[in-house]
């Protein structure tokens, strides 16, 4: 990937996860214990979310499923917000946020395989029509969600430097 | 109980996301999301099956692999990101391209799944 001709930052990654275009994740190890032991707490929090999210909000065979919904569009809400955070807004992050945050709460709280076997689901129970409706709401829902989380960070992050003036110290 | 069991499935199932996006990186360099599309697909395939399997596995299995590993495996956020990060950069044809195969590649690998299930039972 190469980065915008006179853009002042460098471009941003199109894997939140994993980017090994990014040289300071290229020389990271694949198997740090400390990466992976973030990814794992992180992971299990982000599904104890969802699981919590699944009892709350049940729904019967040939429903539709709300909380797999609500748990996916939140969750991508979140990371439109993590990525500007951590890509745009924030000096030098901690190597561990966006492995927790970024890889293993918010990549364990959502969930595609769930998503694809509700529509199978609502398909078998014969209402096809939900089904694709809800394909195509899960998607677009989740787009929409990301691109607001990314502008509201945008915005609020753009509105707060403009406050606190230029990070260079006066001469 | 049950939580205990989503979360011995999620501390798995999140790292093998890491790891299989990793190796699939490594190994294809493209600013198409090869990684995160793989681990999607298999982790539909194996929870299509174990849906056609449900009655006759233990809760305890299928929380652990369906809801924990499964669930952990596959991911929305990032697949949702990176079509958007597609879409920022130009990517026009990328982006719709990881939506279609996401999607379609999603749903057969369930119905996949779902046949192999049914079939053993």
């Amino acid at each position: 990937m190469s980065s915008t001709a006179g853009s002042s930052r460098p471009a941003a990654p199109v894997d939140p996860d994993v980017d090994l275009h990014a040289p300071a994740q290229q020389s990271q190890r694949a198997w740090d214990p400390a990466v992976l032991g973030a990814i794992a707490v992180g992971g299990v929090l982000g599904a104890e979310a969802r699981y919590g999210m699944s009892i709350w909000l049940t729904h019967q065979p040939g429903e539709w499923p709300g909380s797999t919904w609500l748990v996916n569009t939140s969750g991508c809400f979140l990371i439109g917000v993590l990525m500007v955070v951590i890509t745009e807004l924030a000096s030098s992050p901690h190597r561990l946020v966006r492995p927790f945050l970024g890889v293993g709460i918010l990549g364990g709280y959502t969930t595609f395989s769930t998503a694809m076997v509700d529509v199978q689901q609502l398909a078998v129970a014969g209402r096809e029509g939900l089904a694709l409706g809800y394909l195509a709401a899960t998607v677009a829902a989740a787009l929409v969600a990301t691109f607001a989380g990314a502008t509201l960070a945008r915005t609020t992050g753009a509105a707060w430097t403009r406050r606190r003036g230029p990070r260079e110290p006066r001469p | 109980m049950t939580m205990v069991w989503v979360a011995l499935g999620a501390a798995l199932g999140a790292p093998a996301r890491y790891l299989t996006d990793r190796a699939v990186q490594t190994r294809h360099d493209s600013l198409f999301p090869w990684g995160t599309l793989s681990v999607n697909m298999v982790g539909s395939l194996v929870l299509g099956c174990l849906t056609a399997l449900t009655a006759h596995l233990s809760p305890t299995l299928t929380a652990t692999v369906g809801i924990g590993f499964c669930g952990a495996l596959t991911t929305y956020s990032t697949f949702s990101y990176e079509t958007l990060r597609l879409l920022e950069i130009g990517s026009r044809f990328y982006a719709v391209a990881n939506v279609a195969a996401s999607l379609l590649g999603g749903f057969g690998a369930v119905g996949l799944g779902w046949t192999v299930g049914t079939w053993v039972t």
